[in-house]
């Protein structure tokens, strides 16, 4: 029975539009208050990782998924909620407190061309943490350490002293994994991380990534867009819209039987090989920008094919449907 | 005379670069009638965008076009001045590029914009006439209330509804053929099936023909007739979307289809590619998938294949390609 | 390694279009020479200005060597019997160690302002922006100006004087650049690893913002180089004791239009020369070092 490794409660994240202080002044009570606009982007969001698993959250951009990930790992500091990792409460540390577990939990970008510092060598990216926080000495040590790394994501040594635009987009994405590895934590976030590359390539990382979780026993947060791609990847998968998770559940749960009217369509939105997937009714609407007021009711009540007087006054709850699936829909409730 | 709307023979597009020659389209053939879609897949680097710029010759020095022929409605395009290209840019022949952030002047309505390309080839229209049509073109692309939205700004647009207008102005002369550049790959998923939904009904209204290029095998199988498989700026299959999805036979195909992550299937790990794409300066001689190539033979080093007909309508180009589109056990790495 | 890199610079686009562009070669020679001037350059001069035992009053007003002047003096002598030359050498010395050191210290100090107020943000960056603001609302020259005349005149004195004018323009540059590169992922990796912010700053920001410095502290030697002439011209930048170019200058400009001409040509031709050079080659850095690199 593996233990939870990371846990979130209630997270919510705001962050205040400044509009200069003219526009942020509201007359409220009969007093002048500064209101700013507040941009709801990760709304009441619960989830928890054990030791080992690959939990995807899957959404459309402006979700808040990537805004979750990186209150997660604390580069943002959230606006109230718990984060728990191996079981300390980590929510409300600062740098210095952080820095223990900074070495167990690591992250991998989306973007390839932006995550790694084009004026260092990638030796120097993959030494300077090892260096840092001790797990190497001497210099020697560390580059020893980094080329073997490097090689456990299936580069050559001789390119340890090159710099990153010597690279393409699939093996920087590799040297990005490579540095997340070098502490040797114990969870990684992953944001989107094959998304800016090609098929192919995709295909490459995937495997690497899949690899590297069996042989070091890791635990995955993975961020993503791509239904095709979460599906090979992950055990667990929630679904996010407007910051909310409206549907958790194993893989097969979500993918066997998806009960909420967006997982749906998502679902009905993908082009699959060789089929006409895409002949159905699609959705109708935009994807709407991260709200800055929030909708009384469902969140999704404004494009849902299925809309009932009850969603758009009360907020459905998630509710338990069978093992390991949850649905905030009142259509199921 | 053909009644083929437009036919490529034999397309050299070289970029002439201090670094040495990029040859990014080398020898490109296809045919297309008119009412028909083709799609153009491949990954980064595989020359199929510059294949759609080269339609329009929208080729800008180093670049050059070193040989070929670009026959539309029968007259070579290779052969007309600037001043006859403009007269088939945005006219006859028009073009869906890849970001709708961009691809729209900020600076004026989009009203103005549909409205500018009538001017320049439709100009015996008056101006409440120009304004009906750009109105019309707006409601037949799915924007609500285009009446009053006419005279709105691109920033005030998402990227899906820009996408939309932009698929508009492309409309506005009805011309015989649309070139677009992964005209969906920067929107998210429910927006992209909405889009290609419309635009592909669109053409096939407007009894217009379709270049759609895109590195989604799975978006292009769903609404092409016909696809192109390009790779290092050579077609290397080509045939219908029956042909290529169900009896691929060149080994770069079945790599490609084998990398998809499969929403319907059950797989461990996917097939990836070994090996990457060769820099465009170090292009291996002989056949330029080679060094990645299951199948490969010293022939394939010496040689370049040239393209060989599977049946009707599906051609490859490769020695040893898989006959019956069933690949062997040694195909699936 | 340092074969490596040799290789790579001589072998890289930017040399060879360096090569192929003459107006860049010549910047370059340009400053080059005056450099050489600079550090060689009293070495050879037939005179030192500076030396008064040297000087004879009867030697003033001699006109250039090709005018019948004195083949001691090859550009001929200013009022006081000093060879132009000479003190033109010396000159050009005090306006490369001005333009040259203030460049750098403002550089310097703009940088890590700069850097500070793009990564810390709040009221540092506003803090730190609005003193640049009020200070680039006064005309550079008054500010020089003000500071020479209220703390006396001196080299030294002058360049703090041009340091305390220069270090805006870096400091906006950089804050800009830093803006930019902060919300790059490879930021957010370094504060994943947990480094202070200090290290990220200045290990990891810093390399990646000093392109556009090289432009801009390129041009700015040839600006201060115009600024310490004007200034000595006016009779507020060097001490009357030392030959700046501009104070040679203000010498012969009295006398200009009585036919002694070269008392202020000569250094005048030199400070365009100067001013040109350092202008020529930070034009091509600045073409050459754009965003082509993308």
């Amino acid at each position: 029975m593996s233990q939870t490794l990371l846990e979130v409660k209630n997270l919510t994240q705001r962050f205040r539009l400044s509009q200069g202080l003219w526009q942020e002044m509201k007359f409220v009570n009969g007093k002048f208050v500064r209101q700013p606009k507040v941009v709801h982007a990760v709304n009441n969001v619960s989830f928890s990782i054990k030791k080992g698993e690959v939990f995807s959250i899957v959404g459309e951009s402006g979700c808040g998924k990537s805004t979750t990930a990186r209150a997660v790992i604390k580069l943002l500091a959230p606006s109230s909620g718990e984060i728990r990792f191996g079981g300390t409460d980590i929510t409300h540390f600062d740098e210095r407190q952080m820095l223990p577990f900074r070495r167990r939990m690591q992250m991998v970008f989306q973007n390839p061309y932006a995550s790694l510092n084009p004026r260092r060598t990638i030796k120097s990216i993959l030494t300077e943490p090892m260096l840092f926080h001790g797990l190497a000495t001497t210099k020697q040590e560390a580059e020893e350490k980094a080329l073997s790394l490097l090689d456990k994501v299936g580069l050559r040594s001789e390119q340890a002293d090159r710099f990153p635009h010597q690279f393409s987009g699939g093996q920087r994405q590799r040297i990005s994994v490579a540095r997340a590895l070098a502490l040797s934590p114990e969870f990684i976030i992953a944001d989107e991380p094959v998304s800016a590359l090609d098929v192919s390539i995709q295909a490459q990382i995937l495997n690497l990534m899949m690899d590297l979780r069996e042989e070091f026993n890791l635990s995955y947060l993975f961020i993503a867009h791509d239904l095709a791609v979460v599906k090979h990847i992950s055990d667990r998968v929630g679904v996010m819209y407007l910051g909310k998770l409206v549907e958790v559940g194993s893989k097969q749960a979500i993918y066997g039987n998806p009960l909420h009217p967006y997982t749906q369509a998502l679902f009905a939105s993908v082009p699959v090989l060789g089929s006409h997937n895409l002949r159905d009714t699609q959705l109708a609407g935009d994807v709407p920008a991260t709200p800055t007021e929030l909708p009384s009711g469902c969140y999704f009540a404004g494009r849902c094919p299925h809309v009932m007087e009850i969603c758009r006054e009360t907020e459905p709850e998630l509710i338990s449907y069978g093992t390991d699936h949850v649905c905030a829909c009142h259509l199921i409730g | 005379m053909s009644d083929y709307l437009l036919e490529v023979n034999d397309l050299k597009t070289w970029f002439h670069t201090f670094k040495g020659v990029v040859k990014a389209v080398d020898g490109v053939s296809f045919r297309l009638k008119r009412g028909e879609i083709l799609g153009i897949v491949g990954e980064s680097g595989g020359g199929k965008s510059i294949t759609g710029f080269s339609i329009l010759k929208l080729i800008d020095p180093p670049g050059q076009f070193d040989g070929g022929q670009i026959l539309f409605e029968g007259e070579d395009l290779l052969k007309k001045s600037e001043q006859e290209m403009q007269k088939i840019r945005g006219n006859k022949i028009s073009m869906i590029f890849q970001d709708p952030m961009t691809s729209l002047n900020p600076l004026y309505t989009i009203g103005q914009q549909i409205e500018e390309t009538l001017r320049m080839h439709q100009s015996e229209l008056s101006r409440e006439a120009r304004r009906a049509k750009a109105v019309e073109l707006l409601r037949i692309v799915g924007i609500p209330s285009p009446e009053l939205r006419i005279d709105s700004y691109p920033h005030q647009f998402s990227g899906g509804m820009r996408q939309r207008v932009i698929i508009a102005i492309s409309l506005a002369t009805s011309p015989a053929l649309i070139i677009a550049d992964e005209p969906t790959t920067a929107l998210d998923v429910t927006v992209q099936a909405q889009i290609i939904k419309r635009l592909t009904e669109l053409v096939r209204e407007h009894n217009a023909s379709l270049i759609l290029i895109t590195h989604d095998l799975a978006l292009v199988s769903e609404v092409a007739d016909e696809i192109l498989v390009m790779y290092c700026g050579k077609v290397v299959e080509s045939g219908t979307v029956a042909d290529i999805v169900t009896r691929p036979a060149h080994p770069y195909t079945i790599g490609l289809l084998q990398s998809i992550p499969d929403m319907a299937g059950e797989r461990k790990r996917l097939e990836q590619i070994p090996g990457m794409v060769p820099s465009p300066f170090a292009l291996p001689p002989g056949c330029k998938f080679a060094p990645r190539c299951s199948r490969y033979q010293d022939i394939c080093d010496q040689q370049e294949p040239t393209s060989v007909p599977v049946n009707n309508r599906h051609s490859v180009c490769c020695h040893f390609y898989v006959e019956g589109g069933q690949p062997s056990e040694s195909d699936l790495t | 390694m340092k074969q490596q890199l040799l290789q790579a610079f001589f072998g890289s686009e930017g040399y060879h279009n360096f090569r192929h562009n003459r107006l860049a070669m010549m910047g370059a020679a340009i400053l080059f020479l005056f450099l050489l001037t600079a550090f060689f350059g009293p070495l050879i001069t037939p005179q030192d200005p500076y030396n008064l035992k040297e000087l004879d009053l009867n030697n003033s007003f001699k006109p250039p060597v090709w005018e019948s002047g004195d083949s001691r003096f090859l550009l001929g002598t200013d009022q006081q019997g000093r060879d132009l030359l000479s003190g033109m050498v010396y000159g050009v010395r005090i306006s490369m160690l001005v333009g040259v050191l203030a460049t750098v210290y403002s550089l310097v100090i703009g940088t890590i302002l700069g850097l500070i107020a793009g990564y810390r943000g709040g009221w540092v960056d506003s803090v730190i922006m609005r003193i640049a603001d009020v200070q680039l609302s006064f005309p550079g020259m008054l500010i020089a100006l003000f500071i020479m005349v209220a703390f006396g005149r001196g080299i030294d004195k002058l360049i703090i004087a041009l340091t305390l004018v220069g270090w805006v323009t870096y400091a906006r540059t950089v804050r800009g650049s830093t803006l930019a590169e902060r919300n790059k992922e490879y930021v957010d990796a370094a504060r994943v690893c947990g480094f202070p912010s200090w290290v990220i700053m200045f290990r990891h920001i810093l390399p990646n913002v000093l392109t556009p410095l090289i432009v801009i502290g390129t041009i700015q030697v040839g600006n201060f180089i115009l600024t310490e002439a004007t200034l000595s011209f006016l009779g507020v930048g060097v001490p009357i004791s030392q030959p700046s170019l501009g104070l040679l200058l203000a010498n012969g400009y009295q006398v200009l239009f009585s036919g002694l001409w070269w008392v202020s040509i000569f250094p005048g031709i030199t400070l365009l020369l100067m001013v040109i050079g350092t202008n020529l080659l930070g034009d091509f850095l600045r073409d050459e070092l754009n965003p082509r690199l993308k």
